[in-house]
């Protein structure tokens, strides 16, 4: 025994020799199977915070969308459902080369656990290169979070807000053409006119980007003073009154009404002054709510590097593959919290 | 929790009983077939908002986003053959967002007043 003591560092004292000494087995654990389960009920303990963090984020997407549903209809335009669903097969694909990742670490193969690790990173790779595609689409056009939105109303820019977004997803192929991606709206029989109709000819809604064509400037609007928001009943005599409409009894504002009425999609001219302050609201919890999923994408590559690198050293086998399950486990979350995602910011009808 | 791990008795040396206890590879089939259900169902919540079912689009697309997380959460993840604990806390976080969401969201209708017009300063005629 005593040199067996010599040997084993000391929290290993007292350990019983009586099976095969497991050097991944620390002394408070029986044996590895409660070990392996500990760490497992530990990573999912995080994960149920990772999903509870995340739900701070659905429940103010929940609260926008509940009020201001005609916004989410008008502004959710702006994204590439095509981009968004390529994104999700991507990350489904890099999802099943997980677990299989996983599988064969359980194995005990190295090659195919290390071939499968690596699709992953690149499938992760993949992922932030789309997604990066159409943030830049969306940086191009001052649709940013926050107050440097050009929906917002302290935007310091002289950009316009687009009157509608439809465009945007192939904005970056036609940019390029010296395309306008937003054609000016025919003007709306005198409804959106206020006031004598002294801003609302030059409202129509045109992107300028700093390399569009020569020819495109000529139709944008000039007028910089010109009101930010039209108030789409003013002056028409419908104008709201003291006493509720049945409308308000219903709680239905004026773009609720509309959508209901009208399956076309709103554009910004048309939606309800209130809600056209609130459209940057939308790109604010997309840039959050994307952005820190795509925080996690960046921090699960980096993790399964760090499992590949140990795979490598041939750190894994049957016996022991914990690191791999767990990263693996982390890595469906963040591919479970963009199932959610994807339909409810990419796909609202 | 029957015995998951019965395809794997049939190794008999020490080191692979010892694994044999820790590890359950998924069989590669049942990952397979969850991908491609995943994929389909993919297609399915793109499909669906082809047609206009009103507010039942969104509640769809969250059964279709349910459904799909399920399967990554049970097979993907594993869950079908861990222990009950760690499914426990899943579903345990998932109903305090919904008490969270709910809660808020329940709150938000009673500021209905502040939000609907008439509210536009400058443009009330008396």
């Amino acid at each position: 025994m005593s040199d067996a003591t010599a040997q084993i560092p000391a929290p290993y004292d007292g350990h019983t020799h009586d099976h095969p000494h497991d050097p991944h087995l620390a002394h408070h654990f029986d044996t590895p199977a409660q070990q392996y389960a500990s760490a497992k009920l530990g990573m999912w303990v995080f994960l149920g915070t990772e999903i509870l963090m995340f739900g701070g984020l659905f429940c103010a997407y929940a609260v926008y969308r509940h009020n201001h549903p005609e916004v989410f209809s008008f502004a959710h335009r702006a994204l590439s459902p095509l981009l968004g669903g390529i994104n999700t097969a991507v990350l489904i694909t890099s999802s099943l080369t997980m677990a299989l990742a996983v599988r064969y670490s359980q194995l005990g193969r190295r090659v195919p656990l290390m071939v499968c690790l690596a699709l992953t990173i690149i499938g992760g790779a993949g992922f932030m290169v789309i997604k990066s595609i159409e943030y830049h689409t969306k940086w191009e056009h001052n649709l940013f979070p926050g107050q440097y939105n050009v929906y917002n109303a302290d935007f310091k820019g002289d950009e316009r807000p687009p009157n509608d977004l439809a465009a945007l997803e192939h904005a970056s192929a036609t940019d390029h053409a010296g395309v306008n991606i937003t054609p000016e709206q025919p003007e709306k029989e005198g409804s959106n006119a206020p006031h004598g109709g002294e801003a609302s000819p030059t409202f129509a809604g045109v992107i300028q980007t700093p390399h569009e064509s020569p020819a495109a400037p000529a139709t944008a609007p000039t007028t910089a003073a010109a009101p930010r928001y039209v108030d789409p009943l003013a002056g028409t005599g419908d104008e709201p009154k003291i006493k509720p409409s049945f409308a308000d009894i219903q709680g239905l504002s004026q773009g609720q009404q509309a959508a209901q009425t009208a399956h076309a999609h709103l554009t910004y001219s048309e939606l309800p002054p209130l809600d056209q302050e609130r459209v940057n609201a939308f790109f604010s919890v997309y840039f959050m709510m994307t952005g820190l999923h795509g925080i996690h994408v960046l921090v699960g590559m980096a993790l399964i590097t760090w499992i590949l690198i140990r795979a490598s050293r041939n750190e894994f086998s049957a016996n022991y593959f914990t690191p791999v399950d767990l990263v693996g486990l982390y890595w469906h979350l963040v591919d479970l919290i963009w199932i959610f995602l994807f339909p409810l910011l990419y796909l609202i009808h | 929790m029957s015995d998951p791990h019965a395809s794997h008795s049939e190794s008999t040396e020490a080191q692979e009983h010892i694994a044999h206890r820790l590890a359950h590879p998924v069989p590669l089939w049942l990952l397979l077939t969850v991908f491609g259900m995943l994929m389909i169902l993919t297609g399915l919540t793109v499909a669906a908002t082809w047609i206009d079912i009103g507010m039942w689009n969104i509640w769809l697309a969250l059964l279709i986003a349910v459904v799909k997380g399920g399967l990554v959460a049970i097979y993907f993840m594993h869950l079908r053959w861990d222990s009950p604990f760690n499914g426990i806390i899943l579903v345990t976080s998932l109903f305090f967002v919904a008490l969270f969401v709910g809660s808020v969201v329940l709150d938000s209708r009673e500021y209905k007043v502040n939000y609907n017009p008439p509210v536009r300063s400058g443009t009330i005629q008396p």
